[in-house]
């Protein structure tokens, strides 16, 4: 609104011009941040809720696996490999340049007790479940998984050696409660 | 008869001018003379479209969206639901007719110039729809949850793993949880329930905008008057219901004798989210995309390729700089169009098979090659064709010089 507009009134600081655009700004400022931020619950219901945060830990009684044996246990609805490794394989997994790999991680980082590998089961790639578990799967050119999907290759510490995955096979949190009984997660 | 002009008809008319819209818009709808069968494909996907909700309403009455329940409840509308089997086998093969359909439909567009001024945003509209039908498709394969369900659903949700920093968060917020399970399911039915209905919307949008700039047609140029066009009823009604014979036969052929040869028999063993099975492969919709995926040797890389694939055809109105629509008129860019075909088909091909051997090389070389006809190809077209002289008018070239060749 103008002076002329309005007579009697001569600056438009006066008319309340300014004024007004102070508190347009504001409430636009107000209700749209509040808008945004109403927004997260909606989103964050759709995150894990505490009955799944819940079942995020699991036992496990490891004295039936024999040496160079392996099992799966499912943690999280994802499977966990467990593998009683031989000699040989600590040995192949430790002599590795770790400055040579995709991912650089010793095994002595990845193996707590170096007979005990355990492992998230799940290519990091895009999430398939490698081979390598049973007797008789194909365990890949290092001796440890081959994922049939699009070709991963891990080695004997779950280490990414060829193929698309970028990552090595994810060490779940875990420790020892005593020398047959593993916590995981 | 209700008419407009008395009674309860003129009562409504008063109010809100219905008749007088339905009338404008599906009867007068001025549309050029010279439509070939490909314009016959629009309608086809919105009737489509109808068929997929309709069926999808009645299944959602027999369908129990829980991991211990579903894969149950899918194979007991097979067996026991009266006529369950032709629902779901009209609504499976529904799909995959409705992509032919809207791929068909596209590549008319693009063969005849479509997307081009002023058919900018109807383009757009279109291509929004493409990926909404893309998002209903796969959220709808997950449902029965069987075993192609589970792992399809697992390697393309870990798509979004590829996002630098919060990737791994993206993917636990998809799922609702550390691996696909009962809360995925639950949410991909909801969405499976709900877009087809935003999808609606936007056809909504999409004919509106044709409604406002009308209909291209096979030589590419403007109606400039009466005499370019004639009224969508009774022409294109009769024109369309032939067609809709057509693609019914076609539709009914697949349903009653081979209601599974679009299908994986991996999905009739229930999910099992503790063993992938050996061959994973998405529906043949999603294919050609699947190998573009594979074909960067990079997680993150191979995803942006995938989404920009689809994405470039936002772009696709400024990236063809040539004035002529129709390809008719284009000689080189007609047989850039075909090579490009040709292009899609060898991708589709390249993601049946496993990324071994030649198939990595000639899904790479088929890969550059789709961004190469995008990026590279149309521009230069643009500025170095020498296309062919337009004819005067529609009514011009189709009434003197007898029925267009092409
Ligand atoms: C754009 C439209 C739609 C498309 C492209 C689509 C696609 C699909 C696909 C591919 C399947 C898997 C079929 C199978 O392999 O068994 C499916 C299943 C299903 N859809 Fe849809 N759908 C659409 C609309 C709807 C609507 C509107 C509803 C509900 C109102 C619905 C409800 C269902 C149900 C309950 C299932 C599970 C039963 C079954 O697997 O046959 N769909 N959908
Ligand atoms: S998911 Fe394992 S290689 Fe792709």
């Amino acid at each position: 609104m103008t002076a002329k507009a309005r007579p009697g009134k001569t600056t438009a600081d006066e008319d309340g011009a300014s004024r007004r655009d102070f508190l347009i700004l504001a409430t636009g400022a107000v209700g749209g941040a509040g808008a945004v931020l109403s927004v997260w619950p909606f989103i964050h219901s759709m995150n894990p809720s505490a009955d799944v945060l819940a079942l995020s830990s699991t036992e496990l009684d490891i004295s039936p696996i024999e040496e160079g044996q392996a099992i799966t246990i499912q943690w999280r609805g994802k499977p966990v490999f467990v593998r009683h490794r031989t000699a040989a394989e600590i040995t192949a997994a430790q002599d590795v340049d770790v400055a040579d790999l995709r991912d650089p991680e010793s095994d002595q980082k990845r193996a707590e007790k170096p007979e005990w590998l355990i492992l998230v089961g799940v290519c990091t790639h895009l999430g398939c479940i490698p081979l390598g578990q049973k007797q008789g799967d194909p365990r890949g050119d290092w001796n440890g998984w081959f994922c049939p999907c699009h070709g991963s290759h891990y080695d004997s510490s779950g280490r990414i050696r060829k193929g698309p995955a970028p990552k090595n096979l994810e060490v779940p949190p875990y420790v020892f409660i005593d020398d047959t009984t593993v916590r995981i997660g | 008869m209700i008419s407009p002009d008395k009674g309860i008809g003129k009562w409504i008319e008063d109010r809100l001018p219905i008749f007088e819209f339905a009338k404008h818009s599906l009867v007068d709808y001025p549309t050029p003379r010279n439509l070939n069968y490909w314009w016959n494909f629009g309608s086809l996907a919105g009737i489509t479209l109808v068929i997929m909700i309709v069926t999808g309403i009645v299944l959602a009455m027999q369908y129990t969206p829980h991991v211990d329940y579903a894969f149950d409840s899918v194979e007991r509308v097979m067996r026991d639901v009266n006529y369950g089997w032709l629902l779901r086998y009209l609504h499976m093969n529904g799909a995959t007719m409705f992509f032919i359909v809207v791929y068909i439909h596209i590549f008319r567009g693009l063969y005849y110039g479509s997307y081009k001024s002023p058919r900018e945003l109807l383009w757009w509209l279109g291509v929004v729809i493409l990926l909404l039908m893309m998002a209903t498709a796969f959220m709808g394969y997950v449902l029965p949850w069987g075993q192609m369900s589970f792992w399809a659903t697992t390697v393309i949700t870990n798509l979004f793993s590829a996002v630098p920093l919060v990737g791994e968060s993206i993917v636990t917020w998809l799922w609702g949880g550390f691996a696909v399970g009962n809360p995925t399911l639950n949410r991909f039915y909801a969405l499976h329930y709900l877009l087809p209905f935003v999808i609606v919307g936007v056809v909504i949008l999409h004919i509106w905008a044709l409604h406002t700039v009308k209909s291209n047609n096979p030589l590419g140029i403007d109606m400039k008057g009466p005499q370019d066009s004639i009224p969508f009823h009774p022409y294109y009604t009769a024109k369309d219901y032939f067609g809709l014979g057509v693609f019914l036969i076609a539709y009914m052929a697949i349903v009653f004798f081979a209601p599974n040869f679009f299908g994986e028999p991996d999905n009739y063993i229930p999910a099992n989210p503790m063993a992938t099975p050996p061959h994973i492969v998405p529906e043949w919709y999603f294919l050609p995309y699947y190998a573009i995926l594979r074909a960067i040797p990079d997680k993150l890389g191979g995803v942006i390729a995938m989404f920009g694939s689809l994405l470039i055809l936002f772009v696709l109105p400024w990236l063809d700089r040539s004035k002529v629509r129709s390809a008719r008129f284009r000689p080189i860019y007609k047989q850039f169009f075909w090579l490009f075909l040709v292009d899609c088909i060898v991708l589709g091909w390249v993601g049946a098979n496993p990324p071994e051997g030649k198939f990595v090389l000639i899904g790479q070389v088929a890969t550059a090659y789709y961004f190469s006809h995008f990026l590279i190809i149309l521009p230069l077209l643009g500025l170095v064709e020498k296309t062919k002289p337009l004819p005067e008018s529609i009514a011009a070239a189709v009434t003197t010089t007898g029925p267009p060749k092409d």
